[in-house]
């Protein structure tokens, strides 16, 4: 159905992860902790919204059916998105949002700099915008977390538990399968084990500095990137597609 | 700002700057109840910018595409940076936001009341931006020339972003209405429920309102509550008709002479009801911003004492370093 068919699955993770992330971030529309806060977090939503429409019209031009962007975002089921497992978690309070966000932008931050050393010269376009979002994102959720490590014991709890629920979604970003090996033989995607390198002594850093442990032992969960997803994807989907599932072949 | 009242050489020289339209500054010398009134406006109009995110964030999760999605994120996001520079507007005749909020909380002071309907389909939003938005705008470029510096400069930015807000909700009705028959009928519903809502944002009849009077002579308010309704129905109902949209008004009447339009009456005990809380989302609204604001105190609490641990970790290493 493409010309390009583990370039055409790549672009939908990345395109998957930024619109369910983006989705997940604008359910704190009017219900911010504060004004600038609401704010801050809506602004985020849009530049996820906005990295994912990019990468879902590369897709969408490498769709031989004549498919838009939109097609592809509010046209697929639960089973034929390919986000990673981390983003589709539910919000539950704001530590949870914060250290979801703290651990997707330190992905993005390392993946969109590899990127844009890749031989795709259009991601490697979208990642040189997009990166500079990331690193905006990263301070964001990294500053948060460093408030709410030493701010109060109620926020240091709250903290906690959120890194506990979301720690064993992390590994799932790292996950490889043939489509990302292929694209790492054809260099245009990097080596998924600097990246996690990366990644973790940012964690590092970023723990000590709040002085909360990183999990040990936990049991770490795969899937995502081959359709298969925690529950919570789907009543996403149910409320971000409603309007063409009531009435289909609608133009909006 | 200094209130002493009775400083009749005081009021004589400030309302002779009003005369000359000069513009009035917070540390300028004003009659008490000028502040007062002021500060009621202005606080009214930034609760009004963060309530009015409720009926919109109600379909922000829903929007149909990435450009329809990404517009009402903006566009919301604007609504609240209105809230914040009106806060900030109001907080210069000497409160500040928290005590504004606790009084909205308490009832004390009030928020714009078309919030107070239910956005229901898809095209309220098309609704909402043209026509509260459009109603909005009419009311706020005149406010734009209003005595009090800190609103009048707030308003001259909020216009220019209250415009894009108005053709942003028409194009959604335009597209909608180009649409299939479900569409369409969902437009004209929309047009049903707000059109006369959108009306009564203007406030009542001249003849009627208790603050115009007082509002006009300090400059405050521009132009009467009589004159900016026509105005906007003047230019609303050629662009309903354009793009098919009735009008639910049966005595509407087309005045060929002035080239404006007759309105039937509006129903002013609607209009009261809403006023007095007994709107359809009165409590709502009010209760969701109850709840954010105590489920999001824990974060606030925890970035007070970060900042104040902080800022006790600076002053010890200054003292060990001296």
């Amino acid at each position: 159905m493409n010309n390009n068919e583990n370039l055409y699955q790549f672009l939908l993770r990345c395109a998957d992860d930024n619109l369910i992330a983006g989705q997940r971030m604008a359910e704190w529309c009017s219900n911010g902790p504060i004004l600038e806060e609401d704010l801050a977090m809506v602004n985020i939503s849009l530049d996820f919204l906005g990295q994912s429409e990019s990468f879902m019209e590369y897709a969408a031009s490498l769709d031989t059916t004549g498919k838009t962007s939109d097609d592809l975002a509010f046209g697929r089921s639960e089973r034929e998105y390919y986000n990673h497992l981390l983003v589709e978690q539910p919000n539950d309070d704001f530590a949870v949002s914060m250290v979801k966000l703290l651990f997707f932008s330190a992905f993005q931050k390392e993946l969109y700099t590899a990127l844009m050393e890749g031989k795709d010269e259009r991601i490697a376009a979208i990642s040189a915008k997009a990166v500079k979002e990331a690193r905006y994102h990263y301070r964001h959720a990294s500053d948060w977390f460093e408030r709410l490590a030493l701010g109060t014991d109620e926020s240091l709890r709250r903290l906690t538990y959120a890194v506990e629920e979301l720690w064993p979604f992390t590994e799932n970003l790292f996950e490889t399968d043939e489509v990302y090996n292929s694209l790492f033989a054809e260099q245009i995607v990097p080596d998924m084990k600097s990246i996690r390198e990366k990644w973790m002594t940012t964690m590092r850093e970023v723990f000590s500095n709040g002085g909360v442990d990183i999990p040990a032992n936990v049991h770490m969960y795969a899937g995502g990137i081959n359709g298969y997803h925690t529950e919570h994807l789907g009543h996403l989907l149910c409320e971000m597609q409603y309007l063409h599932h009531a009435h289909p072949g609608a133009q909006w | 700002m200094e209130t002493v009242e009775n400083t009749s050489a005081e009021l004589l020289a400030f309302e002779a700057r009003l005369a000359k339209d000069e513009v009035i500054e917070p540390k300028d010398w004003m009659p008490a109840d000028y502040a007062k009134t002021l500060l009621r406006q202005i606080s009214q109009h930034a609760h009004s910018e963060v309530i009015g995110m409720q009926p919109e964030g109600n379909w922000v999760l829903r929007a149909p595409t990435y450009r329809a999605k990404k517009i009402l994120l903006a566009k919301i996001q604007d609504e609240g940076g209105h809230g914040l520079y009106l806060y900030s507007a109001a907080e210069t005749l000497g409160m500040d936001r928290a005590q504004m909020i606790e009084q909205l909380h308490q009832g004390k002071a009030k928020y714009s009341s078309i919030f107070n309907y239910p956005a229901l389909n898809w095209a309220d939003i098309g609704a909402i931006g043209w026509l509260v938005d459009g109603a909005a705008i009419v009311n706020q470029v005149s406010l734009q020339r209003t005595s009090f510096g800190p609103y009048a400069r707030a308003m001259v930015r909020i216009c220019m972003e209250e415009s894009f807000h108005q053709r942003q909700g028409y194009e959604i009705m335009v597209r909608m209405m180009r649409g299939n028959a479900e569409q369409r009928q969902m437009a004209q519903d929309a047009m049903n429920r707000w059109w006369w809502p959108a009306l009564m944002m203007f406030g009542p009849h001249d003849k009627d309102s208790a603050h115009t009077q007082q509002s006009m002579k300090w400059k405050i308010k521009r132009q009467s509550n009589d004159v900016l309704r026509q105005r906007f129905i003047d230019k609303t109902i050629p662009q309903a008709h354009f793009i098919g949209l009735n009008v639910p008004d049966p005595d509407l009447k087309y005045d060929e002479e002035n080239k404006s339009y007759q309105i039937g009456e509006i129903n002013w005990a609607e209009f009261q009801q809403v006023i007095c809380g007994n709107g359809f989302c009165n409590h709502a609204r009010l209760s969701h911003h109850k709840k954010v604001h105590r489920e999001g105190e824990w974060v606030r609490q925890a970035a007070a004492a970060f900042s104040v641990k902080q800022k006790q970790k600076q002053q010890d290493l200054a003292t060990a370093m001296a």
